[in-house]
C-alpha cells in the first residue's frame, strides 16, 4: 500500500453511507425555485377546471342551471351529477368501503360540497363561470353535533344507504351510523373494573383539525383519444394505488394510465385519497379532448379534501391504590362527515386505534368504536401520524395523566410504574400487537435526567404556593408524555388498500462504471428519500451515495408500492431496498470470487468491495465489480447489475419517545409561553440524524399547532369556520417554540437494518406533552380535564371556570 | 375581458406583457413569464409563498395586481443565486442548516431572508423570527431556517458561523 491508499475512514466517509448527517440532494432545484409542482406543469391547450360548491350543510338540489354560465367567455363546459351519471361516475369508492359523491346527486351533505365543475380557457374564466352557475337548493335540518346522530329523530343523511342494515365494517345501528368496531375482551375488563381499587372516567376529545401542507391537492390530467391514454400529474401520496382506482372505477386498462407525481410540497396525510377534483378533470379531459388542471384553493382544502382526529374518547383506567393498571376501557365516538371517506387500510375502520394500551403492561382492555354520519366534509385521514394512532396517544396519555392525579402520584413516576419491561419483549398487547422492541425505562429515565425533571417540580411546588399567597398570577405546567406509535403498514396478513397487500418495492440497476438507479413505490413529500434511500444503498453495497440517482413518483418506471404515509417509507421501502441491494452484493461475490479466483466463502466484505480473507491485499471493489459484471461475468452467469425486491413486512415497527413540557400561563389572559420542550425519540437504526432531527422539528410544531391552536369548527347550522389561515392556526416562527431533540437506539429486530420510522412520532408524542402541560398546570386548582385546543381563550375559560378570574366590579 | 400592457423589470431583465386588470402578479410571473420557483399556498396572503422583492421591499405577489407593477424591478427565487451560477450564501444557509424540507415554502423564505438580510445584516434569532413571521412552513419548525439565515449572514458578513448550542 502506498500513501494514497485511503484510510477505513476516508473510505466511508466517501460512501456518505447510513448514520451521516448528508446533506440533501432535493436542496439543490428546491432552493433555486425549480422543483417541479403540480401546478408547474403546463401544457399546450391546457384548460382549468373549477368547483361551484354548496353554501348549504344540508339541501335538497332541486335544480342547476349551467346556461349562463356556458355564455361567460372563456367557459367550454359545465360538469354535473347528470352528467357524470352517463360514464357512471357520479359516485366513487371510498378506501374505507363507501361511496361518495363526486358531484351533488339530488342533495348536497356538507358545506363547500363540490356541485358542478366548470371547465374554461384560464382560471380566471372558471371563476367567472362558477359564479354564473345557478342552483336552486331545498335547505333541510343540518346534523353536526355526532352525539346526536343516532337519536331516534336525527335526520336522514345518506338517503342512498339508509336502509341497508350492513355496511362495509358489519352490521349499523341506525341510518346515521357506519360501524361499530370492537376489540379486546369484555368480560375480563368488566371483571378488572368490578375489582378495581381505584377508576379514572373522562370523555377526552380530539377535535377535527386539518393536516394542510403549504401546497394544496391538484391534478392535471390529460387524455390521447388517439392512443386511449390517460396521464395524470397529481399530488399523491400513493401514486400506484391511484393508477389502480382510476383503472377500476373509470374501466381503462391500468398499461394505459399514467400516473405521476411530481415534487410534492408537502402531505401530512391530506394527499393519500382520492377527491372528486380529480375525478372531475380527468372526466373534463376525456369530454374535451385537452389537458385540463384542476387546483384546489386554501379554503376549499381545509373544508372539503379532507380532514383528521374528529374522535371523542371516554376513558376509563383501573388501577390498584399503589397505582399499578389493571384495566383499560375505551369508547369511541368518531365523526367520520358525510361519507366514510377514512383513509386506514381496508380491513381497520377506526386505524389502529388499538394502539391505545400505549406503553403500558394492561392485563385486560376493551374498545369500542362507533363510527357516524354527520354534515361535515368526510375525510378521516391519519395527519402526520400512523392510522389514528395519535388519537390513541393522546387518550392514553392524558388517562394515564388523570389517574395519577386520582392517585395523588406523579405522572412519571406512574408510568415507569406501568412501562412494558425490556425483558417483556416481543410484548403482546391486551388488544393485539406484538411490539417488536423497547427499553422505556431507559428513555424516560434520561428525559427525567436531562431536564431535571425533580428540579423542575420542586419549582413547580414553590411556585404554586406563591400563586395560593396571591404572590403570581402565573401558572406553571410540566407535561410529560410517553408514546408508543404503530407505523409501516404492513404485513399482507392484516393490512391491504381495496385488496392490495401493502407491501413495499425496490428497483436498483448499477451502470458499469459504478453508479446507478434505484426506483421505489413511495413518494417523498419532503421527507428527502432522494438522500437517504442512497444512504441505505452505499452502506449496503459500497457504491457513494452520491452515485446513486433515486427516483420515485412515474408508475411507469417505479416497482409497484403502496406509497409514503403511515411512516412507513422507511420500515418497509426502507426494508425493500436493503433486500434489493443485498441480492445485488451476492451476485457481486460471485463475480468477485472468480475475478480473484477463489471461492465466494474464502471472500469477506470490507466497506466497500470483497476481500480474501487472510489475504488483504487481494481486494475487488464495487465500482470494479459493476465493471465486471456487464464485461466479463463468470461463464453461465447473466450479464448486468440489477435486483428488484417486494418486502412484505412480518411485523409492524413500535417506535416510542418521552416528551417533556415546560409551559407558563398566564390566568388572567391565558396567554402561555412553552419555556423548554424536549423530545427523546427511539426509531431504532438512524439513517440521516440531520433529517431526522428535522422530521422531529416539523412534527413537533404541528403538534404545537394542533394542541395550542387548531380547529376545524362547526356552527349549529353546519357553517365551517376554519376555512383559511385566519381562522385555522398555522404558527410562524414567532409563536413556534424552541425544540430540544435526543435519542436512544433500539433497533427493530426484524426489519433488515433495524430502522422504525420516526416522521410522525413527533406529532403523535407531542400533542399530549402540551395538552398535558397545560392540564398539569391547572390541574393543583382542582381541574381535571380542559378539551383541546388549549388557545388564549380557552385557557382564560378554564381559569374562569375555577373561579380565578376577578369580575371587575359594577360601574 | 380588455387586456392592459405592462412592462417591468425580473430578474434584471426587461419583460412585457398583456394582463386583464384583474391578474395578479403571482399569475403573471407564474404563468406569462413560466417562472415557476414562485408558489402559491393560500389565498389570504398568510403564507408568504408568493414573495418577490418589488422595489426593494418584500411582498406577497398574490396581492398585487400585475398592472400594479408597471415599471416595478422585481427578484424571485430565480435571481437569486451568485452571478457565476453558484449558490448564495443564503441558499447555501438553507441546505447546509437543513433548513428546508418539501421545498414549497423555500423560494418565499429566502427572497424574504434576503431583504430582511439587507434591512438588518447582523440579526438576533428575534429579529430573524419576526423577520420572517409573512412566511408560514409546515415541515422544519423554523429552527433550522433561523440557523440558515444565521450562517448566510455570517458569510455575507465574513465571520465564522457557529452553531448555538442546542
Amino acid at each position: 500500500m502506498n500513501d494514497m491508499t485511503p484510510t477505513r475512514e476516508e473510505r466511508e466517509a466517501r460512501l456518505e453511507g447510513m448514520g451521516c448527517k448528508r446533506k440533501r440532494v432535493e436542496d439543490i432545484r428546491f432552493t433555486q425555485g425549480k422543483g417541479n409542482y403540480v401546478d408547474d406543469v403546463k401544457l399546450p391547450g391546457m384548460l382549468h377546471g373549477d368547483f361551484v360548491r354548496s353554501p348549504h350543510a344540508h339541501a335538497r338540489v332541486k335544480a342547476i342551471n349551467t346556461e349562463a354560465a356556458l355564455k361567460v367567455p372563456g367557459v367550454l363546459a359545465v360538469i354535473t351529477a347528470e352528467t357524470l351519471k352517463t360514464v357512471n361516475l357520479a359516485w366513487m369508492p371510498t378506501l374505507a368501503g363507501d361511496v361518495q359523491m363526486v358531484l351533488a346527486d339530488g342533495k348536497v351533505l356538507f358545506q363547500n360540497q363540490e356541485v358542478a365543475f366548470v371547465v374554461a380557457t384560464d382560471r380566471y374564466a372558471a371563476d367567472d363561470g362558477i359564479n354564473a352557475v345557478e342552483v336552486e337548493y331545498e335547505p333541510l335540518p343540518p346534523l353536526v353535533d355526532p352525539f346526536k346522530a343516532m337519536a331516534p329523530d336525527a335526520p336522514v343523511l345518506r338517503e342512498d344507504i339508509k336502509d341497508k342494515s350492513d355496511g362495509a365494517h358489519g352490521p349499523r345501528k341506525h341510518y346515521n351510523h357506519i360501524f361499530e368496531w370492537t376489540v379486546g375482551d369484555k368480560d375480563l375488563t368488566d371483571v378488572a373494573f368490578r375489582k378495581a381499587e381505584v377508576t379514572i372516567k373522562e370523555l377526552i376529545s380530539y377535535q377535527r383539525v386539518h393536516p394542510s401542507p403549504l401546497e394544496t391537492c391538484q391534478c392535471v390530467c390529460s387524455f390521447d383519444k388517439i392512443k386511449g391514454e390517460l396521464t395524470i400529474w397529481g399530488t399523491f401520496q400513493a401514486p400506484h394505488v391511484i393508477r389502480t382506482v382510476v383503472a377500476l372505477i373509470a374501466k381503462l386498462p391500468e398499461q394505459k394510465i399514467h400516473v405521476i407525481s411530481p415534487d410534492i410540497g408537502g402531505g401530512f396525510g391530506n394527499k393519500v385519497g382520492a377527491y372528486p377534483g380529480y375525478i372531475c378533470a380527468a372526466v373534463a379531459s376525456i369530454v374535451t379532448g385537452k389537458p385540463v388542471k384542476w387546483v384546489e384553493d386554501r379554503m376549499e382544502n381545509l373544508t372539503t379534501t379532507s380532514f383528521a382526529r374528529d374522535y371523542h374518547m371516554t376513558t376509563e383506567i383501573a388501577a390498584t391504590k399503589e397505582g399499578k393498571v389493571t384495566g383499560l376501557r375505551v369508547h369511541v365516538l368518531a365523526d367520520h362527515g358525510a361519507f366514510d371517506a377514512c383513509a386506514d387500510p381496508s380491513k381497520w375502520p377506526a386505524g389502529f386505534f388499538n394502539i391505545v394500551t400505549g406503553s403500558y403492561d394492561f392485563p385486560t382492555a376493551h374498545l369500542a368504536v362507533d363510527g357516524v354520519y354527520t354534515n361535515k366534509a368526510p375525510g378521516g385521514v391519519a395527519y402526520r401520524c400512523s392510522f389514528r394512532v395519535t388519537e390513541a396517544a393522546y387518550c392514553i396519555e392524558r388517562g394515564m395523566d388523570i389517574l395519577a392525579q386520582k392517585l395523588n402520584m406523579d405522572p412519571a413516576e406512574l408510568r415507569l410504574k406501568n412501562f412494558v419491561r425490556p425483558e417483556q419483549f416481543p410484548y403482546h398487547s391486551a388488544l393485539g400487537w406484538e411490539y417488536d422492541s423497547g427499553d422505556y425505562h431507559t428513555a424516560m429515565t434520561k428525559a427525567m435526567e436531562t431536564v431535571d425533571y425533580a428540579g423542575l417540580r420542586r419549582e413547580q411546588a414553590a411556585r404554586r404556593e406563591a400563586f395560593k399567597r396571591g404572590e403570581t398570577r402565573e401558572i406553571m405546567g410540566i407535561g410529560v408524555s410517553f408514546f408508543t406509535e404503530i407505523v409501516g403498514a404492513g404485513p399482507s396478513k392484516n393490512c391491504d388498500i381495496l385488496g392490495i397487500a401493502m407491501f413495499d418495492s425496490c428497483e436498483i440497476r448499477l451502470h458499469p462504471t459504478g453508479a446507478g438507479i434505484a426506483r421505489m413505490g413511495t413518494k417523498s413529500q419532503g421527507q428527502g428519500h432522494e438522500t437517504t434511500w442512497a444512504q441505505i444503498i452505499a452502506t449496503e453495497i459500497g457504491i457513494p451515495a452520491d452515485n446513486i440517482m433515486v427516483e420515485e413518483g412515474n408508475t411507469d418506471t417505479a416497482p409497484y408500492g403502496l406509497g409514503t404515509y403511515g411512516s412507513r417509507s422507511t420500515p418497509v421501502a426502507g426494508a425493500a431496498i436493503a433486500m434489493a441491494a443485498r441480492k445485488i452484493k451476492a451476485k457481486a461475490q460471485m463475480i468477485a470470487a472468480y475475478k480473484l479466483e477463489v471461492h465466494e466463502d474464502d471472500l469477506e466484505w470490507d466497506i466497500d468491495g470483497f476481500r480474501v480473507k487472510g489475504l488483504p491485499e487481494k481486494f475487488l471493489g464495487m465500482k470494479d465489480i459493476c465493471w465486471l459484471a456487464y464485461n466479463s461475468p463468470p461463464p453461465g452467469m447473466e450479464p448486468g447489475l440489477e435486483a428488484v425486491s417486494y418486502y412484505d413486512p412480518p411485523n409492524m415497527t413500535y417506535p416510542f419517545g418521552a416528551y417533556i413540557c415546560v409551559m407558563d400561563i398566564d390566568v388572567d389572559t391565558g396567554v402561555y409561553k412553552v419555556r423548554r420542550f424536549y423530545a427523546l425519540d427511539d426509531c431504532g437504526t438512524r439513517i440521516n440524524p440531520m433529517i431526522i432531527e428535522g422530521q422531529v422539528h416539523g412534527g413537533l410544531t404541528e403538534a404545537f399547532a394542533i394542541a395550542m391552536g387548531q380547529e376545524i369548527h362547526y356552527d349549529e347550522a353546519g357553517n365551517v369556520l376554519g376555512g383559511s389561515f385566519m381562522d385555522f392556526f398555522l404558527p410562524t416562527a414567532v409563536e413556534t417554540p424552541h425544540w430540544e431533540t435526543d435519542f436512544t437506539v433500539t433497533p427493530s429486530p426484524h426489519h433488515p437494518i433495524g430502522a422504525k420510522g420516526v416522521g410522525e412520532s413527533p406529532n403523535v408524542g407531542g400533542v399530549p406533552a402540551f395538552s398535558n402541560a397545560v392540564n398539569d398546570a391547572f390541574s393543583f386548582l382542582g381541574s381535571v380535564h380542559i378539551q383541546m385546543p388549549h388557545d388564549f381563550w380557552r385557557n382564560w375559560q378554564a381559569a374562569k371556570d375555577l373561579g380565578l378570574i376577578r369580575e371587575p366590579a359594577a360601574a | 375581458m380588455a387586456k392592459t400592457h405592462v412592462t417591468m423589470t425580473v430578474n434584471g431583465a426587461q419583460v412585457e406583457g398583456l394582463v386583464e386588470p384583474r391578474t395578479l402578479l403571482v399569475h403573471f410571473i407564474r404563468e406569462n413569464l413560466q417562472m415557476t420557483g414562485t408558489h402559491i399556498g393560500c389565498d389570504t396572503t398568510h403564507c408568504g409563498a408568493c414573495t418577490v422583492d418589488l422595489n426593494g421591499m418584500s411582498v406577497k405577489s398574490c396581492t398585487v395586481f400585475a398592472v400594479q407593477a408597471e415599471g416595478a424591478e422585481i427578484t424571485t427565487i430565480e435571481g437569486m443565486a451568485n452571478a457565476d451560477g453558484t449558490l448564495s450564501a443564503l441558499q447555501e444557509g438553507f441546505r447546509m442548516m437543513h433548513g428546508l424540507q418539501c421545498g414549497y415554502c423555500t423560494p418565499g423564505m429566502i427572497v424574504r431572508a434576503h431583504r430582511l438580510l439587507q434591512e438588518n445584516p447582523s440579526p438576533t434569532e428575534e429579529d430573524i423570527r419576526a423577520g420572517i413571521a409573512g412566511n408560514l412552513c409546515r415541515c422544519t419548525g423554523y429552527q433550522n431556517i433561523v440557523k440558515a439565515i444565521q450562517y448566510a449572514a455570517a458569510k455575507q458578513n465574513g465571520v465564522e458561523f457557529k452553531e448555538a448550542a442546542e
